[in-house]
């Protein structure tokens, strides 16, 4: 059994101008110690899908309207909102793109990892602490003991990222969900915290659930990946699959639209330009979501009448496109080259 | 034109700021060396990228150039004048030729501005042109940029972040400027759109023979625009030379280690980089901060 199944979840956003469908009918699967990255511009619904794993949606405006989460066997969309407590913070934990706003500022930074630990663990003001040096160290914290009473102002962007991935394994979770976690922060610093990441969650063998826009940390950091657009899933596939042969249109076309760092002809060339921006959650088109930005979408075919189902096109590869790299013909490609 | 032949010439420039403290009593403690001795020069039509980690003074160097910022000492020597001994009337006319296009479209656009008399600020400020011709100018702008001219009497707010750096690209452009200092022009937008705007730049420096000085701390963003590049950490420019050079044959410890910190979109490579980055990490324990 998977530890985490999502299953068609939908969350909607009931605002006065209208019904957004921030996140609409999104399926994965992730099992025991596995990294999953899910990957998307702004506004493709993948921070609302870590939210509404965790229950942490804003409730109104937001509601899960339908689809279930099951964690160990468990729907957490069903769970009372204090069965949800025992399990947030215990067994799934996340941390913030944020690290500076996710800290209260007026509390010091031992008083807030104590506070998880006694929430989950019950134990004694003093083991807590002991425990929360132990975890600060971990978080390669210099001079840990001494630095539990300082207050989060006393720490830099990378070290307080540091001390909510403290705080989030204070209760040896299962899964960690991180959602832009090295997105606030410089680019050496990112790279430690990566590396951070990754060799706790072997040692503690959990979970993880990776939330970027940054195609580069995800080819850093997952096992599998989920690619969204416009609150849906749109490909699915590991890693090396993923970036070997990629099959969405929307994929293809983010691949193309980054900058390199190596190879050459860089100055000269240029990027793949995605034109247009993403549809309006609140009347996305009916039809395919990227249709109205795919260069091979074609008024004549389906593109503009149904939205193509997320569909198995090799084992483990999912796509959700009527135009996928491996079925476009010769003509197709030639047409969208401008 | 300085002698050496460059647009610009930057030498030994520095920015202090005074740390003061003290509640009634204000008194200077020490000082922020935010740019600490640093010298360039960039050829016309040619682009710098100016690349660094926060706190590094890539900003303030930018900022000191434009003379928005009064260096504390040093030399900007642009078109052969000394910008620095500038009186305010004679900087004012210079910044015709000197403009700069911000990092946030969301906060260096005036919410009450229409978009046109956003393009046409700077033709109204430097008296060119009468308002029938300015109108016609803005409309000219707004199409170079890929931003639609009938949209001139809207308001910064009804548009996404591309379109707002589109408007502030047609601004820098309106007085026909020389150089533009671009300080993180793209650091805000998504990558589909990042892109489309570091090709209009591009394609706005082939068509009208433009001269940036690129700022950014996205090392794949800086490279796929700039000629040169200069790195820059704690105030100090690290190492300077031609794009290709820097990136493939870094020649300074804190070059090699930012480059190694950057993921790479490929799985494969990226399990390379992770080890050669964890192997320059211990060498460099001390220059980077934590």
């Amino acid at each position: 059994m998977a530890l985490l199944e999502v299953n068609d979840l939908r969350t909607h956003f009931f605002t006065r101008e209208g019904v957004v469908q921030a996140v609409d009918g999104v399926s994965f699967s992730l099992e025991r110690g596995k990294t999953l990255g899910i990957v998307g511009e702004s506004g493709c619904g993948k921070s609302v899908t870590a939210l509404s794993i965790m229950g942490l949606i804003p409730r109104p405006p937001a509601r899960i309207v339908s689809g279930s989460v099951v964690f160990e066997g468990r729907d957490l969309t069903t769970l009372r909102e204090h069965d949800l407590e025992d399990v947030r913070g215990n067994e799934i934990a996340m941390i913030f793109q944020d690290p500076m706003t996710c800290l209260n500022p007026t509390l010091r930074i031992g008083t807030q990892i104590t506070e998880t630990i006694r929430r989950h663990k019950g134990v004694s003001k003093a083991e807590a602490r002991k425990r929360a040096v132990e975890l600060l160290d971990e978080v390669q914290i210099p001079n840990a003991a001494g630095r539990l009473d300082d207050y989060p102002h006393r720490y830099s962007g990378g070290m307080r990222q540091r001390v909510m991935i403290a705080m989030a394994l204070s209760c040896n979770p299962k899964l960690l969900i991180a959602d832009e976690p090295t997105t606030a922060l410089d680019v050496t610093v990112q790279a430690q915290v990566l590396d951070l990441l990754e060799q706790l969650r072997q040692e503690y063998g959990m979970a993880m659930i990776i939330i970027t826009h940054d195609m580069g940390v995800v080819a850093e950091a997952a096992d599998d990946i989920v690619v969204m657009y416009a609150g849906q899933v749109v490909e699915q596939a590991s890693v090396l699959e993923l970036f070997d042969h990629p099959e969405h249109p929307y994929t293809e076309a983010l691949l193309g639209a980054l900058p390199q760092i190596e190879g050459e002809g860089i100055r000269e060339g240029r990027l793949t330009a995605i034109p247009g921006r993403p549809p309006d959650l609140i009347r996305p088109p009916t039809a395919c979501r990227f249709g109205p930005r795919c260069p091979y979408a074609d008024d004549e075919d389906r593109c503009t009448k149904e939205n193509p189902e997320l569909r198995e096109l090799r084992p483990g590869h999912l796509v959700r496109s009527a135009h996928p790299t491996s079925e476009r013909s010769r003509a197709d490609t030639r047409m969208a080259v401008p | 034109m300085s002698s050496n032949g460059a647009l610009l010439s930057v030498t030994d420039l520095h920015k202090h700021f005074p740390v003061r403290e003290g509640l009634l009593i204000e008194r200077t403690v020490s000082e922020v060396k935010a740019v600490d001795g640093v010298s360039f020069d960039i050829p016309e039509g040619e682009t710098l990228g100016l690349v660094g980690e926060s706190g590094s003074g890539k900003s303030t160097t930018g900022y000191c150039i434009l003379q928005l910022l009064k260096p504390t000492s040093g030399s900007v020597r642009f078109l052969g004048e000394e910008l620095t001994g500038l009186s305010r009337e004679a900087m004012r006319r210079m910044r015709r030729e000197l403009q700069i296009v911000f990092q946030d479209p969301y906060a260096s656009l005036d919410p009450r501005m229409t978009v046109g008399d956003i393009v046409a600020e700077p033709l109204v400020v430097h008296s060119i042109g009468d308002r029938r011709r300015r109108r016609d100018t803005v409309r000219e702008l707004l199409d170079v940029v890929g931003f639609n001219p009938n949209f001139t009497n809207r308001y910064p707010h009804e548009f996404s972040g591309g379109q707002r750096q589109r408007i502030g690209i047609a601004r820098a452009l309106a007085l026909n400027p020389k150089l533009i200092v671009c300080d993180e022009p793209v650091s805000a937008l998504d990558v589909s759109i990042q892109a489309q705007i570091l090709n209009l730049l591009k394609d706005l420096q082939r068509d009208f023979g433009l001269t940036y000085l690129f700022i950014a701390h996205d090392l794949a963003v800086v490279r796929a625009m700039s000629d040169r590049i200069a790195v820059m950490n704690r105030g100090k420019l690290v190492e300077i030379g031609l794009a290709e050079e820097v990136y493939t044959n870094p020649q300074e410890d804190y070059t090699k280690a930012l480059l190694s910190a950057v993921p790479v979109p490929d799985p494969r490579r990226m399990k390379e980089r992770k080890a050669e980055r964890r192997r320059l990490r211990g060498a460099l324990a001390d220059t980077l901060a934590t």
